[in-house]
């Protein structure tokens, strides 16, 4: 085995891209692992864990690139990192102009800029944002890792100027049918929706689009927002100009349980709003008050998208693709399991998905393992390990430090799905696929050798596929790859959860 | 004032993309005018230069 590595100094790339070069690289004859990442601190601890050191990595900074390589030989190493520039060229969206180096140059080039897109690592985000707010720009910071008293200082200093700063930790806007970040493609429409949970937003809105009506705008505000340290500031700007938006007819807002003061203060606005609204805050099962025929509390995604088309077009909706032989499918495939197979184990991208999956188990009774427990369920003691009923966020910071998001790398998700394949104890695994702009080009085919080793060992594997047949991965051709290899796919993210429960409690 | 929030809403947005490449592509893709910055971290990474630099500013 030899190992190499080269490092340019000032030389910085996006760790999206990173991935796919380190994973060009490996996909080399003779290439054992490949790491592409800029010299952080925490990146340098990776390449330690993979006996990766030297005193020319300790010097390098965040600014420098770091190629490290180990295969069978020197001479794959070398011949791999000869073509260090081949790997590193990319395509120079649009312009043949050098792209501008500042905010301040790519303003002179184009002066009605009126939003910036910024997704720099953490520790920079917040200065990045503040000068763009300071230039007049409304913010979608994508960026993670944002410290809470930035979060803060940021959004009181946006919603003075009548800007918004959706995030940090956004993943997900749609503006006038122009999808920012991990976003589908739906019909535009009357709706306008508001989410403080990014796959919650996707799920929403192409509902929405399932239902035949459309999309507005959807507009993010980043996990924190509704926490009573934030105060829900960008939510409040987000209803305030959905309600004076002409094109929005009907007002959804998404969301975990907000904290108490703002969930008083967001009650007390949206009982106040001059157009519809319809409030769906998972795990808030209590009636709000103020509700009333024109606020709405839906207790799920699926019910909060049919009571919003509902609304907008002024009749009773109806569910799209209804399931008519849920239970008797669920019934065979109870019928063949071993009477050793008796735990369900969710794997999931979307970190909503996990959440709102859990409250649907909780509420039939069934308690679950989880690294990140909603109320009632059980904390995980290594997130790692399943424990009887699991249901396990691949999207939270253990398992995305320093790796991408588990919707554009696959990479530990699939390690998990055979870890709970080779369990003799399981009988059901729910997974969730999320297609639309910037997930991987197949989050499916990612997958599907290990979904097939699964059913091999006869576990029923439950899934939803959130999307569109616009998606680039078109919705048709991601669910029909797992209903050829034998996966119940049902239309939404809750029916999955409620077939996954029906066949893990024995109902 | 106009409500730049309001204003952003009137319209296709204009864009300016900070980071991940791979946005600006799906954003021009969609017909959104984007421009893509070049970024690096300020001062090269060095926390107490950025400081210093911002205190200049």
């Amino acid at each position: 085995m030899a190992t190499g590595y080269i490092i340019r100094k000032n030389e910085f790339y996006d760790s999206v891209f990173l991935m796919r070069v380190a994973k060009r690289i490996t996909e080399q004859p003779g290439v054992q692992q490949s790491a592409a990442l800029m010299a952080t601190e925490k990146n340098k601890i990776l390449l330690a864990d993979i006996h990766l050191t030297g005193a020319e990595i300790d010097a390098a900074s965040p600014g420098d690139l770091i190629v490290a390589v180990i295969a069978d030989n020197d001479q794959i190493v070398r011949a791999a990192l000869d073509h260090l520039d081949d790997w590193l060229r990319r395509d120079q969206a649009g312009s043949s102009e050098p792209a501008p180096r500042t905010l301040d140059a790519a303003l002179a080039r184009q002066p009605s800029s009126n939003l910036a897109v910024i997704s720099v690592p953490g520790e920079y985000a917040a200065r990045e944002a503040r000068q763009a707010l300071e230039r007049g720009l409304n913010v979608f910071l994508f960026s993670s890792n944002v410290a809470l008293e930035d979060e803060l200082s940021l959004k009181q200093f946006a919603r003075a100027r009548g800007l918004i700063v959706m995030g940090p930790d956004c993943g997900t806007a749609i503006i006038s049918g122009i999808g920012i970040g991990f976003a589908n493609v739906v019909r535009r429409g009357p709706i306008g929706v508001i989410g403080a949970a990014g796959t919650g937003l996707q799920e929403f809105t192409t509902q929405v689009h399932h239902a035949g009506s459309g999309i507005s705008h959807a507009l993010g505000t980043g996990g924190r927002d509704l926490s009573d340290a934030v105060g829900g500031i960008s939510a409040l700007s987000a209803l305030d100009a959905l309600e004076r938006d002409a094109a929005t007819k009907v007002i959804a807002i998404v969301s975990k349980p907000p904290g108490a003061q703002t969930l008083a203060r967001l009650t007390e606005r949206m009982s106040q709003c001059n157009k519809p609204v319809v409030a769906c805050l998972i795990g808030i099962r209590d009636e709000l008050p103020g509700a009333n025929i024109r606020f709405r509390v839906a207790r799920t995604l699926d019910e909060a998208a049919m009571l919003a088309v509902q609304i907008a077009n002024g009749k009773p909706s109806t569910s799209p693709n209804p399931i008519f032989n849920l239970q008797s499918l669920i019934s065979s495939h109870r019928a063949r399991l071993s009477p050793k197979q008796k735990y369900m184990r969710g794997v999931f991208a979307g970190g909503t998905f996990c959440y709102q999956a859990q409250q649907i188990l909780c509420d039939a009774g069934v308690v679950v393992h989880s690294n990140a427990p909603i109320a009632g369920n059980v904390a995980l003691q290594n997130a790692r390990q399943s424990v009887e009923h699991t249901i396990v966020d691949m999207g939270a910071e253990e398992f995305t430090d320093g790796r991408a998001h588990p919707m554009i790398d696959a990479t530990l998700r699939r390690e998990r799905i055979l870890a709970e394949a080779r369990d003799p104890q399981v009988a059901v695994l729910l997974l969730d696929f999320i297609l639309g702009y910037n997930a991987s080009a197949e989050p499916v085919g990612d997958l599907i050798d290990v979904i097939k080793q699964a059913r091999e060992r006869g576990i029923v594997i439950v899934a939803s596929v959130c999307g569109t047949e616009g998606d680039p991965q078109g919705l048709h051709r991601q669910s029909k790859l797992l209903q050829d290899v034998g996966v119940i796919v049902l239309p939404s993210s809750e029916q999955a959860a409620r077939a996954a429960g029906l066949i893990a409690s024995g109902r | 004032m106009e409500n730049k929030l309001d204003e952003l809403l009137q319209n296709v947005p204009t864009i300016i993309n900070i980071g991940v490449q791979d946005f600006a592509v799906s954003l021009q893709t969609q017909g959104a005018p984007t421009i893509q910055v070049e970024w690096s971290p300020p001062a090269g990474g060095d926390r107490e230069m950025i400081e210093l630099l911002d205190k200049l500013v």
